[in-house]
């Protein structure tokens, strides 16, 4: 169960709330790990909701949970994550010459690892270069 | 006393009107705190949306150290002597952040950075610093939320999700709110919503185009093309992922509005294009005025980034990425934006203000600012990645809440902050003005020919 997708990175009101609360609290750990997927893709790679997956690219990689949406939510070959620390490991420092990274539109390697436990706890974070 | 009337609890409550939420970009000035003084803490923010009552309503007064250098707790001045040091003797200084302070603190960053020769950026740099650029570029079709409540049309959202970052935008200033020549709120409003996600903002528009990811050039391209009488392709949907049919009805509609407005958010900043997407869009809305009137506003993030882009501007003639290395500003993305100048390693003490790269930077430059090349000097008003990384760590009060000041809203209009209850720390102000003043120094110790600069 391994497949390729295009990251966008973004902001939600959930990451807002969380943020507000502590970035070094569980809320905003667990949301900011949380990797949402279109339906068509989840059933390609035969993930399901709550899953543990490795996100990984040339920069880095980290584990994040698996958010199944609803079809039509995404474009199928996209995958969601809201702004946080597991995003930042796989920006490149590039930025062809404007001070951006590229922070959206990333290709990225999904790989299940393990079966988790639905919304009740946050991953520990964990990050490696690549 | 009665057993009744010990159950009586005697609240020393206050209620500040028409107090501003920081979150954001549309810093919300018309809220009303209850605050417990007992306590010190806030128990009710009427009329904040979820991010502004998250903001207001988690605040509390936290017990931690004032200072700490290497982590160990030292007195405010031994910190603030140690950060100068630490600037005054790198060789590649950086300040970077200042989007969570008021503008009165914010004008003591440029001087900092002038004495020692270093490099000044917000955090525009990785949020609408491309659309930044592109104002260099192809000028601001500008306006006012004011105008846009009492006379838009037309409104349009391109590569943001306001529903979720600016909660209040559409009610507030620009699709539902009864305005001058739209007393009929969103029933006289056409919205469209461009983006590449069916995001919660789709779910408000009245035209929604899921465009295919990175092809927002093309699309804006087509439509500069139409307003010069040049047709929309057939292939249309081919390039960009939207019916030919469905953009001529677009343009149709942005032709013949009488108020035409495109909020634009970090789709397409931070796609491949950049600035080039920003400035395609804003020369879009200058084309529209051969028809009508139609303006453009980037939908700024944190609250204050707007008034670090102003200040930073008129103190040094540019809005970000400012280098004084050769006694005057100079303007350069890519070299000397922080994102850069971390991933090249070139930093070797970094002033970090009210802002967090450590969780949000790319990891390149998240490697070099915490390691033991690069001293990291830390002023926030919360723990982060950042502040739990830095030698020198700063606890500042909180703006809009602790603090009073000015702040900009997305618009480019000033705000005055009502805070609602004291702090015992510091605000940024004291803290940075003690900092200017210590660098000012050793800079003259120094004989630093640049010190003493006179600003504002």
């Amino acid at each position: 169960m391994k497949g390729q997708l295009i990251l966008i990175p973004g902001r939600s009101s959930k990451q807002g709330v969380g943020l507000n609360k502590g970035k070094l609290k569980e809320e905003y750990i667990r949301v900011t790990t949380t990797l949402e997927l279109s339906f068509e893709d989840a059933q390609e790679l035969g993930l399901e909701t709550a899953d543990i997956v490795k996100i990984s690219n040339h920069i880095g990689e980290t584990e994040v949970q698996v958010k199944v949406l609803k079809e039509g939510k995404l474009p199928i070959g996209y995958a969601f994550i809201p702004y946080g620390p597991p995003s930042s490991c796989l920006f490149d420092g590039e930025t062809c010459g404007t001070g951006m990274p590229a922070s959206k539109g990333m290709t990225i390697d999904v790989e299940f690892i393990k079966k988790g436990v639905k919304k009740k706890t946050a991953l520990p974070p964990k990050t490696a270069v690549g | 006393m009665s057993a009744a009337s010990k159950d009586i609890k005697v609240v020393n409550e206050k209620i500040v009107e028409n107090a501003t939420c920081t979150f954001c970009g549309c810093c919300c000035d018309d809220i009303t705190l209850t605050v417990d003084m007992d306590k010190k803490v806030i128990t009710k923010a009427k009329d904040a949306c979820v991010l502004g009552k998250s903001w207001f309503l988690n605040h509390v007064i936290e017990d931690k150290p004032i200072a700490r250098i290497a982590g160990k707790e030292v007195p405010l001045d031994d910190a603030i002597n140690e950060a100068a040091k630490i600037l005054m003797d790198a060789k590649f200084p950086i300040l970077y952040g200042m989007s969570d302070t008021v503008c009165e603190a914010q004008r003591h960053c440029a001087p900092i950075m002038d004495d020692c020769g270093g490099t000044i950026d917000t955090t525009t740099s990785v949020c609408h610093g491309p659309s930044g650029m592109a104002f260099q570029g192809v000028g601001e079709p500008t306006m006012t939320l004011g105008e846009v409540k009492n006379r838009a049309d037309f409104v349009m959202y391109w590569g943001g999700n306001p529903a979720e970052a600016h909660p209040r935008h559409f009610a507030r200033y620009a699709v539902t709110p009864e305005g001058m020549y739209t007393p009929n709120g969103k029933d006289d409003r056409t919205v469209v919503i461009v983006d590449i996600r069916h995001t919660k903002t789709a779910g408000v528009s009245d035209i929604f185009l899921q465009l295919k990811p990175g092809k927002d050039f093309e699309l804006l391209w087509m439509l500069r093309a139409a307003c010069k009488g040049v047709d929309i392709p057939d292939d249309c949907k081919d390039i960009c992922g939207v019916e030919k049919e469905v953009v001529e009805d677009l343009f149709q509609r942005m032709k013949n509005c009488n108020y035409g407005v495109i909020f634009f958010g970090m789709g397409l900043t931070m796609s491949r294009g950049r600035h080039f997407n920003s400035g395609a869009l804003m020369a879009l809305a200058t084309d529209l005025n051969e028809f009508t009137h139609f303006v453009a506003k980037p939908a700024r993030g944190h609250g204050n980034v707007t008034g670090a882009d102003n200040v930073v501007s008129w103190q040094t003639g540019y809005p970000f990425g400012v280098n004084f290395s050769r006694g005057h500003p100079r303007f350069n993305p890519g070299e000397f934006t922080t994102v850069d100048t971390l991933s090249r390693k070139e930093a070797d003490a970094a002033l970090i203000i009210a802002s967090d790269p450590v969780a949000n930077f790319p990891k390149p430059a998240i490697d070099h600012i915490t390691s033991d090349k690069c001293k990291l000097i830390s002023i926030d008003t919360k723990n982060t990645p950042t502040s739990e990384a830095a030698h020198v760590s700063i606890q500042t009060s909180t703006y809009g809440i602790n603090t009073g000041g000015t702040v900009y809203r997305m618009d480019d209009v000033p705000i005055s902050l009502r805070p609602a209850f004291d702090s015992p720390f510091p605000s940024d102000l004291e803290v940075l003005t003690k900092l200017r003043k210590k660098v000012n120094e050793l800079s003259k110790k120094a004989n630093r020919p640049y010190a003493t600069k006179k600003y504002m």
